[in-house]
Order: C-alpha cells, then sequence, then structure tokens
C-alpha cells in the first residue's frame, strides 16, 4: 500500500558533464569542435539544480516523508565522476545511462526522451513528482532539454527559474522566473518540469563526510537499449571557429603622432 | 685576542656611524638634474615630476610614494621610469655622481616600507621595463625584464605547460624584479623552494652605474663566487635588478585542494606531519588560518564561506593544496588521507570540504589568499612576519593579544582583532594586528614585545617579508653583531656614497 501521495516527494534531476567553465577553451585544427582534452566537470547550471533538490529538502517540515533526490547522467564512463559530485551533494541516488567514449554528445531532443523513458521505468515503483534542469548547458548553451521533456510528458513547466516555493498540501509550486521584463510568477501543478537560473542559489561546497558517504551511495546502470532511445544525431555541425581577435590600441607620445595615425588608417579631416 | 675584538669593534662602529652621517650627506634631486633625466629617457612619459621644468601634479606621484598600507610615505618629487637597463644604467651613474638617493621600485607592495622613500630620494620604477627577452620550453628557463608582473608571466608560460616557481597574494601587480630583491616566499615556497634556488642569473645595475651581466640561463654555473646570491634578498641597497633568468617548474597535471576544520589548535602539528606522510611527493601547499582571520575573510567577500554546520566548534582551518601528474592517482591518495582522518579513533579534524571543479578550487584558495585583503578593509594593520616552531603559533598570537589587553588597548577603537594565519609547512606565521588607526600607543604596546617574543624562540623577525625600513631597528634580534658587521662592509663595498635605497635593511 503506498504511502498517501500528500506525503510523498520523488524529484529526478538529470545533471551533464560538460567542459569546465574555467577552462581556456581552443577551437580544434578541423574546426569541427574544441579541444575536448581538458577539465570537465558537472555543468553549473546543474549544480544550481542539485542544490535546489536538496534545499528543498531542507526546507520540509519536521516529520515530512523523506523526499528522494536521484541524480541522473547520459555520458561516456567517465560521467560517473559527475554523479558522485551529485551524490557527495545530497542525492540519495544515481542512474548512469552509459553511451561509448567514442559516440558523439548527446543532444537535447534524445536526452528529453530518454528521461521520459525513465520517468516511465519508475512509475513501476514510485512517480517522479519534479523534474529540475539546468536551463542550459554551458558547451552547447541549447536551452531546450527541459522544455522538450515538459512537451513529451504533458507535463507544466517553469522554465529559468530564481525562486522555488513548493505547496505540499496543495501540490503544487510557485515559480519565480527571470524573464526579460523583470521578474513571473506561475504557479505549476505537480507533476512538473523546472529549469534553473543562475540566482536561484549558490551550490555549496562537498563537505568530506558526504564525499565518504557517496562512495557507498548506489548507482543504477542502464544502456540506450534498455530505455528503447536512440541518441542518433539529427543536427550536424558545420564549423567551429573562434570570435575575431581583438585588436590593441596604441598609445602614442603626441598629437603630431594622433594626426598621423588617424591619416594613415584613412580619417581626413572634416 | 682583545686587541682584535678592539679593533672589530671600532671598525663597525666607524661603519655604522658612516652609514648614518652618509645619509645626511646625500643631495636632493634638482630641477637641472631633472631636467637632465628628461633629456637622456627616451619618452616622456618616463619623467614623472612636481619640479618646475616638469611640472607633474602632485597627486600623480601619490602611488609611488605611498606604500601599499598607507602606512608609509615618502616625500619624492621626482619618479623615473626607464625603458632600458642602459637607460636605468645612465640614471644610476648620474645619481651616483650627484650624491642623489635612489629607492628602486617595482610593483610597489611590499609590507615593510622598502619601496618607498624615506625622504626625497628619487623613485627609479621598473614598470616600463615589461619584455619577456626569451622563454625555452624544454628546459622552463625563462628570461624576463624586471618590471614584468609576476601574474603576466605566469599567464606567459602557461600555454607551455610550465609555471611560475611562486604564487603570492599580489601576484596582479607585485613584479619579478621586486620578487627576487626581496626574496619573496609565497604559497609554492614548500613544494619549489626559496627564489635563492630558482633563479638562475641576473642583470643588475651596481650602485656606480656597471651594468652586472649574469643573466646566464644555465642550471649548473660553479664558477667563481655566486654574487647574484647577494643580491636576492638584499631589498634593492646593493643594486637594481633589471633582469631575471628563472627556472619554470611543469605545471602540475592535477591539482585538488581541500579545507580542513580542526576543533583545536594543538592539532595542525600531527596533522601535518599525517599529511606529509600520506600525500608526499604531491603535497604543494598546507596553509594554516585561524578562526578570526577566516571569519574576516568571510566577512569582507573574499570568497564563498562553508556552511555553518561545517565551520561549527573550528578553532582554525588548514588548507593542503595537491598537485601532481596524474589526477587518479592524486585523487586516490587524497581520499585516502581523508578517509583516514575522518575514520581515527581520535579525529584530528571536525570535518573539511573538497573542491569539485576549478571554481571551488579557486574559491577555497580565495579565502586564504584573501585574509590580507580583508584585513586592509577591516583596519590598520601591523604586520609581523615571523619564522617560529609550529608548535608556539597559537601561543604568540594569544600573548600578543594579551599584551594588549593588559594595555587596554584591545577594543574597537583601537586594536580591533589580533589574528594569525600562514605557511606552517614553511614554520612562517603571518601575525596581524588591526587597529582603527595606526598610534604612537599601539606601536610601543607591540615593538619590542613581539621581537622579544620571537628572539626567545630563536625565531626570525621577518621570514619573508624583509626589513625595508620597519625593521631596520630590530634586525638585531635575529642576527648577530658579526652577521650585521659584515652586511655593512659589503654595503660599503657596492655603495660606497650610500645612495642605493638609503636607510633600508641596515640602519
Amino acid at each position: 500500500m503506498r504511502p498517501s501521495p500528500a506525503r510523498w516527494l520523488n524529484i529526478l534531476v538529470p545533471v551533464k558533464r560538460a567542459v569546465d567553465y574555467a577552462v581556456k577553451i581552443r577551437v580544434n585544427p578541423q574546426q569541427t569542435g574544441v579541444d575536448m582534452n581538458v577539465k570537465h566537470s558537472m555543468n553549473p547550471f546543474d549544480e544550481i539544480a542539485i542544490e535546489e533538490a536538496v534545499r528543498i529538502r531542507e526546507r520540509l517540515p519536521k516529520g515530512s516523508e523523506p523526499l528522494t533526490i536521484t541524480a541522473l547522467t547520459i555520458g561516456p564512463p567517465k560521467s560517473v565522476e559527475t554523479l558522485r559530485t551529485a551524490l557527495a551533494m545530497g542525492a540519495d541516488n544515481a542512474i548512469h545511462v552509459e553511451i561509448p567514449e567514442s559516440a558523439p554528445a548527446p543532444e537535447p531532443l534524445g536526452v528529453a526522451k530518454a528521461i521520459r523513458a525513465i520517468i516511465d521505468k519508475q512509475k513501476e515503483k514510485e512517480n517522479v513528482d519534479m523534474v529540475i534542469l539546468g536551463k542550459q548547458a554551458i558547451d552547447d548553451d541549447l536551452g531546450q532539454t527541459g522544455q522538450m521533456l515538459a512537451g513529451l510528458l504533458g507535463w507544466g513547466q517553469a522554465t529559468y527559474a530564481s525562486k522555488v516555493e513548493l505547496d505540499l498540501e496543495q501540490r503544487n509550486a510557485v515559480v519565480t522566473r527571470e524573464i526579460d521584463g523583470g521578474l513571473e510568477q506561475v504557479r505549476v501543478r505537480f507533476p512538473m518540469i523546472v529549469t534553473t537560473d543562475l540566482r536561484l542559489n549558490e551550490p555549496r561546497y562537498a563537505s568530506l563526510p558526504n564525499i565518504m558517504k557517496a562512495k557507498k551511495k548506489p548507482v543504477t546502470k542502464l544502456t540506450p537499449a534498455d530505455l528503447g532511445v536512440s541518441f542518433e544525431p539529427q543536427m550536424e555541425v558545420l564549423k567551429v571557429t573562434e570570435p575575431p581577435k581583438r585588436v590593441g590600441g596604441a598609445k602614442v607620445d603626441s598629437v603630431d603622432e594622433l594626426v598621423e595615425k588617424l591619416k594613415a588608417a584613412g580619417f581626413t579631416a572634416v | 685576542m682583545s686587541r682584535l675584538w678592539h679593533w672589530s669593534r671600532r671598525c663597525s662602529l666607524i661603519f655604522s656611524r658612516h652609514n648614518s652621517t652618509l645619509s645626511s650627506r646625500l643631495s636632493s634631486i634638482t630641477d637641472a638634474d631633472a631636467l637632465h633625466f628628461a633629456k637622456i629617457l627616451s619618452s616622456p612619459t618616463s619623467v614623472l615630476s612636481t619640479l618646475p621644468s616638469i611640472s607633474t601634479p602632485p597627486e600623480e606621484l601619490d602611488i609611488y610614494n605611498n606604500d601599499w598600507m598607507g602606512k608609509y610615505r615618502g616625500k619624492a618629487t621626482t619618479v623615473l621610469k626607464p625603458k632600458t637597463t642602459q637607460e636605468v644604467s645612465e640614471i644610476v651613474k648620474w645619481c651616483n655622481d650627484r650624491r642623489i638617493g635612489i629607492v628602486p621600485q617595482g610593483g610597489n607592495t611590499g609590507l615593510v616600507g622598502g619601496s618607498v622613500p624615506l625622504r626625497d630620494e628619487v623613485i627609479l620604477s621598473l614598470s616600463n621595463m615589461t619584455q619577456v627577452r626569451s622563454f625555452d620550453p624544454v628546459s622552463g628557463i625563462l628570461v624576463a625584464d624586471a618590471g614584468c608582473i609576476l601574474q603576466s608571466l605566469t599567464d606567459y608560460v602557461a600555454p607551455h605547460n610550465h609555471i611560475m616557481p611562486l604564487d603570492l597574494g599580489a601576484k596582479g601587480s607585485c613584479q619579478i624584479g621586486g620578487n627576487v630583491s626581496t626574496n619573496a616566499g609565497g604559497l609554492r615556497l614548500l613544494r619549489y623552494g626559496s627564489l635563492h634556488g630558482s633563479v638562475l642569473g641576473l642583470e643588475v645595475v651596481l650602485p656606480d652605474g656597471t651594468i652586472l651581466d649574469q643573466l646566464n640561463t644555465l642550471r649548473k654555473d660553479n664558477t667563481g663566487y655566486d654574487l647574484k646570491q647577494l643580491f636576492i634578498g638584499a631589498e634593492g641597497t646593493l643594486g637594481i635588478i633589471t633582469g631575471v633568468s628563472i627556472l619554470t617548474p611543469p605545471a602540475p597535471q592535477a591539482s585538488n585542494n581541500v579545507i580542513l576544520a580542526l576543533p583545536r589548535f594543538e592539532n595542525v602539528l600531527p596533522l601535518y606531519k599525517t599529511v606529509k606522510r600520506q600525500l608526499s611527493e604531491i603535497l604543494s601547499a598546507f596553509e594554516f588560518i585561524d578562526r578570526t582571520a577566516y571569519d574576516l575573510a568571510v566577512k569582507h567577500g573574499q570568497g564563498r564561506a562553508l556552511s555553518e554546520e561545517e565551520v561549527e566548534g573550528a578553532e582554525c582551518f588548514v588548507l593542503v593544496e595537491t598537485s601532481g601528474g596524474r589526477r587518479e592517482h592524486d585523487e586516490e591518495k587524497l581520499n585516502d588521507l581523508l578517509e583516514s582522518l575522518l575514520e581515527a579513533d581520535e579525529p584530528l579534524i571536525n570535518t573539511g570540504v573538497l573542491a569539485q571543479n576549478p571554481a571551488q578550487f579557486s574559491s577555497l584558495w580565495a579565502l586564504r589568499e584573501g585574509v590580507t585583503e580583508a584585513v586592509s578593509k577591516e583596519g590598520k594593520a601591523y604586520k609581523y612576519d615571523i619564522s617560529v616552531p609550529l608548535s608556539t603559533f597559537k601561543e604568540c598570537v594569544d600573548r600578543t593579544r594579551e599584551q594588549l589587553r593588559s594595555k587596554g588597548l584591545l577594543n574597537e577603537d583601537q586594536v580591533k582583532a589580533v589574528i594569525g594565519y600562514g605557511h606552517v609547512g614553511d614554520g612562517n606565521l603571518h601575525l596581524n594586528v588591526i587597529a582603527k588607526a595606526y598610534t604612537p600607543e599601539i606601536q610601543n604596546a607591540l615593538e619590542p614585545f613581539v621581537y622579544e617574543l620571537v628572539a626567545s624562540h630563536r625565531g626570525s623577525v621577518s621570514a619573508e617579508h624583509g626589513i625595508g625600513a620597519m625593521k631596520t631597528h630590530a634586525l638585531h634580534y635575529s642576527k648577530d653583531e658579526t652577521s650585521i658587521a659584515w652586511m655593512r662592509k659589503i654595503k660599503a663595498i657596492f655603495d660606497p656614497n650610500g645612495i642605493m635605497n638609503p636607510g633600508k635593511v641596515l640602519e
């Protein structure tokens, strides 16, 4: 007999292993992409997503039924480190959909379909009430996965969230969204999608005791075949180039020199 | 025997009188001198002077005349910014002939008043000499002008996968010439050693204008006396460094850091032993900050704070950094260490946080590196950079605080806080007394108290900051009479007219 729905909450947080934002990226000689042989870490917006899920748990009134946070990633074997970070920050368990090292990075539609498949699979045990995603990944800046997932599932969505307030009794949430004109508040019923914006929270450092505990938390491995999805790319990258280099200015020692330089550059007196 | 003793005493007395009367025999720079400099220096921006022929607005000289802490203020009328070693040489020769005092200046980030004039000496700034002369990516040997900013050199060698052998909080402003002249230590000394080892050669302009070119790029060269060692740490009193040849180590492939919260200061020493043993060759920094220093850094927004839970009950914090060739290997060692620390029967630590990505790595470092800036924002700092046995760190901070309390000076209007932080691995404590304002009362309560405290532990009154103008009178607490006498003799040989950074290092 399942516990009464008003007291359970299952949050799914998909996270992506992306090039670390502090890395100086270089375009590869073939101009098909960037040098990937650099430090990777969890997409910063996904860190914010995990942090928000943990904070939601911390804000629950005492005596509430426990909330389960599941972290999920789709990527090569190395992506499991990103899951360990999520577990160290407070996620309870993790799912790793493993794809080969050489495979191209999954696209948002493929990712959304995989997440839907996982949610469907989980229905056998318990429902997912909320999926919190980063608004975009900093490597491709596409910003589509959350919205596509909401479309596929037919769930309500609150994107670019800068504040999330849950109402467990009513089974909905009031989300403050960052939009061009300022801030907008929407109320969305469970189950729902939230995508995080920068100002939602500041992710915590992973504390040592949690890092140790994280090693013992379960990570389930799945393949695309297990989910019945394919990550066949729909888009082809034609070219990647650096933005034009900024030319430096020069100091001149006298007004005459300035006039000469202006003339040489083609400016004439009016 | 006693005759020899009397003779050497007379000599040292003569030399000491020699130097102190000499400094009053120095001439002030005149308008004619300023005109001469304007002629010999290639660019008009190389001469700033409030003297009539140049008429620079006085405010423009403030950043050169005032030190970083706002504690020392010089009265120079003229700042010269030569662009080449030849120009430096000509300036120095002229000043030597005219008996004009010179203060060599780099980034002006020194903390002992060594980089600003005591009176109206000419400031010779190396800021316009910023060329990297050469870099060999195979050996890692870098040759650069003395005015190159440390951060620029770090950025220059980074694409070649090398790093500078030293790193300090002032890296965005300090210049390599100044680093070498003060034998700067910093955060990496534990791993890469001091500049006495990593500097391979120097180009120095001597006090008579001669250019001493020892700018070789040889790793090994045992041919005669190693003169460059005299200039490293001489704080510009024996000559002006214009070029530096330095060995840059390969950049680590993997860096990690962790901040550990300790319940009691007494755990620092056993923790250090454990960390050294388990991390061995990958340990690259072991820094200590006491609770007050941490709170200050957080208060002034220097880095992201740890959570309330994590800092509860912590008396002090330790930042451990590892740098190695292989990420997996380093992480394994680090994880084993952290597990053993947490699971010990009597844990040395309460808890800690481990950086998960480069952004957190920088943020954790910022908590330590930002203490100096936080101190400046909090008030006026009396800084005592001392080498004492590790086991006495807390005692030195506590006793200094007690001293101020007993004199009734420990309150919001006088001394706001006494903190300690520093390079545990090198036995170097930065004792900071933060006051609302610099006053003679506070100064007298602190000195000679702190120096005597250090001497009682046979420590150094200046581990890495140098002597400058601040500690000339305190030199005898850490060096005996014979040593000081010989230092004076060497100074007299190089600089008989006493023009080079007068009043600094030696009284």
